[in-house]
């Protein structure tokens, strides 16, 4: 038995299939241009080549790149402990050790606990671990694109 | 003597025997025979004295293996690009032979604090982690750091292949004579608390 209006329906289904079919492959050529995933370029069975290791730069110190900079490290701090117990960076920078050591001595702010104002004889508590805002400086490139300039 | 010899037992007739001079063994066998035994007992005795000088023997403690050697697990005396490894007597026990008798008497005081738990935890360990580092500090300044340099070589270093800073360090402390552990202390295991008020 046939319906009147049987052949119409028939027309919009037809068409809109064929429309998404369109757009499926325009979207999936589109997406194929412009969308790259984390592991770049490479296909599953490649093995992507690692990165560069970046390597401290111990010849001279870099400048500054703004006022408030933490000073850059100029040699290698890897295997020293920086722990509740010892700061081994303190047995050359810290005020007793210095001189003798020819380092640059901590600088006097971090002798003064920011809470009481109070002037200490030691690093306060808060400056103890200096790799919070100290790091050694290396040739790294940002790893995002950014506006900063100097 | 006579007492014991009257009650004839074992020991006492070995004892006799030993004390009584040879009747029918010429020297030359007497000498032969206790060349030999002489060997043996000597390797032996080497032997044992070579098994207490291995990492693995000092593993077998656990206030070793639970405080120092994770400590030094990753240092570059235990891993590093050309896989010559410094493990714990090329450090903690002298080379030459008089030196190194010295110290396996010494350790006999290590057995008896092994036996009384004095460092049996980690808190306790760290208690006495100080004394214990600065025993070592001291002895390694007396010998010159002599077990440092049986690998390292102040003549021996090529400066020019050190960074600016380690060379100048290493001439001045060569025209100072001053000695490795002046400077590279906690370098395979972790530094005590206070450790550089001690060292002063």
């Amino acid at each position: 038995m046939r319906l009147e209006g049987d052949i119409p329906v028939k027309r919009v289904l037809i068409s809109t299939i064929a429309i998404f079919a369109l757009g499926a492959v325009l979207m999936t050529s589109a997406f194929a241009g412009n969308l790259g995933s984390l592991r770049g370029d490479a296909t599953l069975s490649e093995i992507n080549a690692a990165g560069d290791i970046n390597q401290v730069i111990e010849n001279g110190r870099y400048p500054a790149n703004y006022r408030q900079q933490p000073p850059l490290i100029p040699h290698k701090i890897e295997k020293y402990q920086i722990n509740l117990k010892v700061n081994q960076c303190m047995r050359c920078h810290n005020w007793q050790f210095a001189a003798k050591e020819g380092a640059p001595k901590i600088s006097e702010t971090h002798y003064t606990d920011t809470r009481t104002g109070k002037k200490l004889d030691d690093v306060v508590a808060g400056r103890w671990f200096c790799t919070q805002c100290h790091v050694p400086q290396v040739g790294a490139e940002p790893l995002v694109e950014n506006t900063f300039s100097k | 003597m006579t007492e014991q010899e009257e009650k004839g037992g074992f020991f006492n007739r070995i004892w006799a025997l030993l004390g009584r001079p040879s009747k029918t063994t010429s020297a030359g066998m007497l000498l032969f025979v206790g060349l030999i035994v002489g060997v043996i007992f000597w390797g032996s005795f080497n032997w044992a004295l070579e098994v207490t000088n291995t990492e693995t023997f000092c593993l077998t403690c656990h206030e070793m293996e639970q405080n120092v050697y994770r400590e030094y697990t990753g240092t570059v005396h235990d891993t590093n690009a050309s896989g010559v490894r410094a493990t714990c007597p090329d450090c903690h026990v002298p080379r030459p032979w008089i030196h190194k008798m010295k110290r396996k008497i010494q350790a006999s005081n290590e057995v008896l604090h092994k036996i009384l738990g004095t460092i049996d935890t980690r808190e306790k360990f760290e208690t006495h982690r100080l004394t214990m580092a600065k025993r070592v500090w001291d002895t390694m300044k007396s010998t010159d750091s002599r077990e440092c340099r049986n690998c390292h070589n102040f003549d021996a270093m090529d400066i020019s292949k050190q960074n600016s800073r380690a060379r100048k360090r290493h001439l001045e402390a060569q025209d100072m004579g001053k000695t490795c552990i002046d400077c590279h202390k906690g370098i395979a295991h972790e530094l005590p608390a206070d450790a550089f008020t001690a060292e002063k």
